[in-house]
């Protein structure tokens, strides 16, 4: 047993998803969130036990919505999504040829899927010429943290002419060809994770990652129909920032060594109170964006309140206060209360006078 | 956000309740403003859900759509809204005033003005109106004549919505958020209830308890479009099938009422607060470019016209580009010169200062450049300890008088000198009044609420090639009409 399957506990290890990854990603200085995941701790129940559940949550209807739209895209051998790929990419596709790689000989254990997609999409690299193939629900692997997770697979695989191209199916609309940019960002945050993953399997294949493009086919519903309609998205940028945050990931290793032996965050095993001093043994690093993404945000924010600390307010607000960490002493150093220590005294002098024209101009 | 609106957030926090960053109010609030609170089915594009509307604080009106898959629901609904907007707005066209210009003209003496929850409501009133302009009363999936005529004013206010200043159609937590810094950060201030219990926490509540409580989704359900996850997995789902069974809304419209009451308590409670604050002295003439852009807009519906098409031209896009600049610097100006709280933002990064006048040299004349008779240019001295970064030659403004155009001599110290350069009347020594005088306290700004102007651009027809040559003017098509809605 490691020492990351003593902190889980009993319970069955959560697969990783390109949404879990791209939230990491957004906060890679979050010790906690780092450890939980690579624990593969169900962060959702541990949250509730605690006594914070998750702020968020997906309504049954958006699931439904999400769940028959992927099957129209998807319906007659992905018959709508062929057509979209020929108009968007601008190919003549004849005939593809369509694998479903979601469970294999009935089984649906990791090690098997992940392996049969290596060697599928290594025979197609190698010999797949010209035909169209479409690989849905690719098992794909990933080292996140210097831990091997796996990806849940969102997504199709699709290879044309010696490039492989990831189709991702979302449901939100594309209206008058403009969709939410919030909803488009996440989208392309995730795919690059997906092209991220693909291109490392390539390479460990001693194939081409580059033959993994860059542009990913984005597929929405359009207007205000049902129907599909299909973008290219580059995700070059997003692929240049994940690459960079994944790099700058602590070691999952060094804080675990920083950590009390014997300590397991095992919920069944503990009473909130006990969960809780485990849980904040590990640093977090709070900032209100948590709240739209991380299922601890609530009992990270807490935290951050009962410590008076700037994050609170958002990263702005933080840095405006010029980085300093706790709201009692930026209010400290405003009015002359507190001493400032030598890299404090340009901040303090800021504060100061802010502080002296917001009451000039208040009165 | 700025570093005086970060202080005023941590000292909220400290103090346990919001802390003021303006101290008049920069918005228009009607006698007589429309709430409206919309909600959408979760995971469709715009499928309306249900509505809390009305100008009467103890009689709001609810409208709900028990099947929202059901696209004749769904239009039944937009008629049933437009039953309770388009008297309200029409109603505002009746009342006209002549206004004194070059070439006087009739202005409706007051418009309708629209009041939603956030930003997300905003929104969603924008894609109501897309959603219902095109449609037709004939031909293939008719709708009530009423529904188009509700798109066309729905995209009108949500357009509005886009310029700064603009109070046709207002969001209550940024409308909150211009005026009070809570303890908790812009993302939270997104939540009506939590924003509110920060500025006026209950009796024997602090901002942050209240503001805790006031997350629970049972005692405070989200203020829309979105509903709360569990709220549709737990009721709604089983209202909308009991209405499926038996063909009564009632229990879709008892799940409702329950999600949009609530918030429709805190919306008034928003308003008369926003209300309790003086009004700035420019809040007028902005609400009075509302009242211009609402007659025009009734003038042109009144002459059968066209739904705005689903793009813009290349024109009209940079047209409209520059107005929403121009319309932003000259708020952002306004805003500043009517409140000294506002002013302390532009103070602090530099391109404000404010201090006293330590000396005038009243009398100054030069030839200006390009002139060939002296004219009076006074120089006025200014002892600030603001950390001014501006540069000589500078132009500035001040709230004096915002007409007046002056610039920067030089900089020593705590010492400014600036010149002024117009507005003292036709004698050879400055009109009284017109020069700051030694021991008054002044605040100069870079500043133009002049707004700038419009950069010289082609008519729609000489379009040129580079962007994509003449549009074709855009008639509204059949396939618009019968556009899909599933």
């Amino acid at each position: 047993m490691t020492r990351l399957d003593t902190l889980r506990g009993p319970a069955a290890p959560l697969d990783h998803n390109a949404r879990t990854i791209a939230a990491l990603a957004v906060n890679p200085g979050c010790d906690r969130r780092a450890l939980l995941d690579a624990a593969g701790i169900d962060k959702q129940r541990t949250a509730t036990h605690l006594g914070y559940p998750a702020p968020f949550g997906q309504s049954p209807f958006a699931i439904t919505r999400a769940a028959s739209f992927d099957a129209l895209v998807k319906a007659n051998g992905c018959a709508h999504l062929l057509r979209l790929l020929r108009d968007t990419l601008d190919l003549s596709i004849s005939e593809a040829s369509y694998s479903d790689i979601s469970d294999v000989g009935g089984s649906d254990n990791h090690q098997v899927r992940h392996t049969r997609t290596r060697a599928l999409l290594k025979r197609a690299a190698s010999d797949g010429e010209g035909a169209g193939t479409l690989f849905d629900h690719p098992l794909l692997k990933l080292g996140v943290a210097g831990h091997q997770v796996y990806l849940e697979p969102a997504i199709i695989a699709f290879q044309i002419e010696g490039r492989f191209h990831v189709v991702e199916i979302k449901s939100f609309a594309v209206i008058d060809d403009q969709a939410d940019a919030g909803q488009v960002a996440a989208a392309a945050r995730q795919s690059a994770v997906y092209v991220y993953a693909l291109r490392a399997l390539f390479a460990s294949e001693g194939l081409d990652p580059d033959r993994v493009s860059h542009d990913v086919v984005l597929v929405c519903p359009k207007d205000f129909a049902n129907h599909p309609t299909a973008t290219l998205l580059d995700v070059r940028q997003q692929l240049a920032a994940l690459d960079r945050q994944l790099s700058r990931l602590t070691r999952i290793d060094r804080i675990l060594d920083e950590l009390p032996v014997g300590i397991t965050f095992d919920i069944e095993a503990q009473s909130p109170d006990e969960a809780a001093k485990a849980v904040s043994t590990v640093d977090a690093r709070f900032a209100p964006e948590c709240l739209s993404s991380c299922e601890m945000a609530l009992f990270c924010r807490a935290e951050a309140r009962d410590s008076g600390s700037t994050d609170m307010l958002g990263r702005t607000a933080r840095d405006e206060l010029g980085g300093v960490e706790s709201i009692p002493t930026a209010l400290g150093l405003a009015d002359d209360s507190r001493l400032p220590s030598p890299e404090q005294t340009e901040i303090a002098e800021q504060l100061r006078y802010v502080r002296r024209i917001y009451i000039e101009a208040v009165a | 956000m700025s570093v005086i609106s970060s202080y005023a957030r941590a000292l909220a926090v400290q103090t346990g309740r919001a802390q003021p960053v303006a101290t008049v109010r920069h918005v228009h609030l009607s006698a007589t403003p429309m709430v409206f609170i919309p909600l959408k089915l979760a995971g469709e594009a715009a499928a309306p859900l249900a509505a809390l509307v009305g100008t009467d604080p103890a009689n709001p009106r609810l409208l709900v759509v028990p099947q929202p898959r059901n696209r004749d629901l769904r239009f039944a609904f937009m008629a049933e809204l437009a039953d309770v907007m388009l008297p309200y707005i029409e109603g505002f066209a009746a009342v006209t005033e002549t206004v004194e210009a070059k070439t006087p003209y009739e202005r409706s003496s007051d418009a309708p003005q629209l009041l939603v929850p956030n930003r997300g409501g905003v929104a969603f009133t924008k894609l109501l109106g897309r959603s219902t302009r095109f449609r037709r009363a004939d031909g293939p999936y008719p709708v009530h004549p009423s529904v188009p005529v509700l798109g066309q004013w729905l995209t009108f206010l949500a357009e509005r919505a886009e310029y700064a200043g603009s109070s046709a159609l207002v969001a209550l937590t940024e409308a909150l958020a211009l005026h009070w810094a809570t303890g908790q950060s812009p993302m939270e201030d997104a939540n009506l209830a939590t924003q509110l219990a920060w500025i006026a926490p209950p009796e024997g509540q602090n901002g942050p308890e209240a503001a805790l409580a006031a997350e629970d989704p049972l005692t405070s359900p989200p203020a829309g479009p979105e509903t709360h996850p569990d709220f549709d997995g737990q009721v709604l789902d089983h209202a909308i099938r009991a209405y499926e069974s038996s063909g009564s809304p009632a229990q879709v419209r008892e799940a409702l009422r329950t999600q949009l009451e609530p918030t429709w308590a805190l919306m008034w409670q928003a308003v008369r607060l926003l209300r309790g604050l003086p009004e700035a002295a420019t809040v007028d003439a902005r609400w009075a470019k509302d009242r211009d852009q609402f007659t025009r807009e009734t003038a042109r519906l009144a002459d059968g016209g066209f739904p705005r098409g689903r793009v813009d031209g290349a024109v009209s896009a940079a047209i409209r580009l520059a107005d929403l600049e121009s319309a932003l610097q000259t708020y952002e100006a306004q805003r500043a010169f009517d409140d000294p709280l506002v002013m302390t933002e532009h103070r602090v990064a530099g391109k404000a200062f404010s201090g006293e006048v330590v000396a005038v040299d009243a009398t100054r004349r030069i030839v200006p450049p390009g002139k060939t008779r002296p004219a009076p240019r006074p120089l006025v001295t200014i002892r600030t300890s603001d950390p001014v970064r501006l540069s000589p030659g500078k132009r500035l403004f001040s709230s004096r008088n915002r007409k007046q155009k002056t610039e920067i001599v030089s900089i020593a110290g705590d010492l400014v000198v600036i010149q002024i350069n117009d507005q003292m009347g036709r004698g050879s020594t400055p009109a009284p009044g017109s020069v700051p005088e030694v021991g008054e306290i002044v605040c100069y700004a870079e500043l133009d609420p002049g707004g700038g102007q419009r950069p010289r651009l082609p008519s729609g027809e000489d379009t040129p090639w580079t962007h994509g040559g003449p549009p074709a003017p855009y008639v509204p098509t059949d396939e618009d009409a019968q556009e899909a809605w599933s």
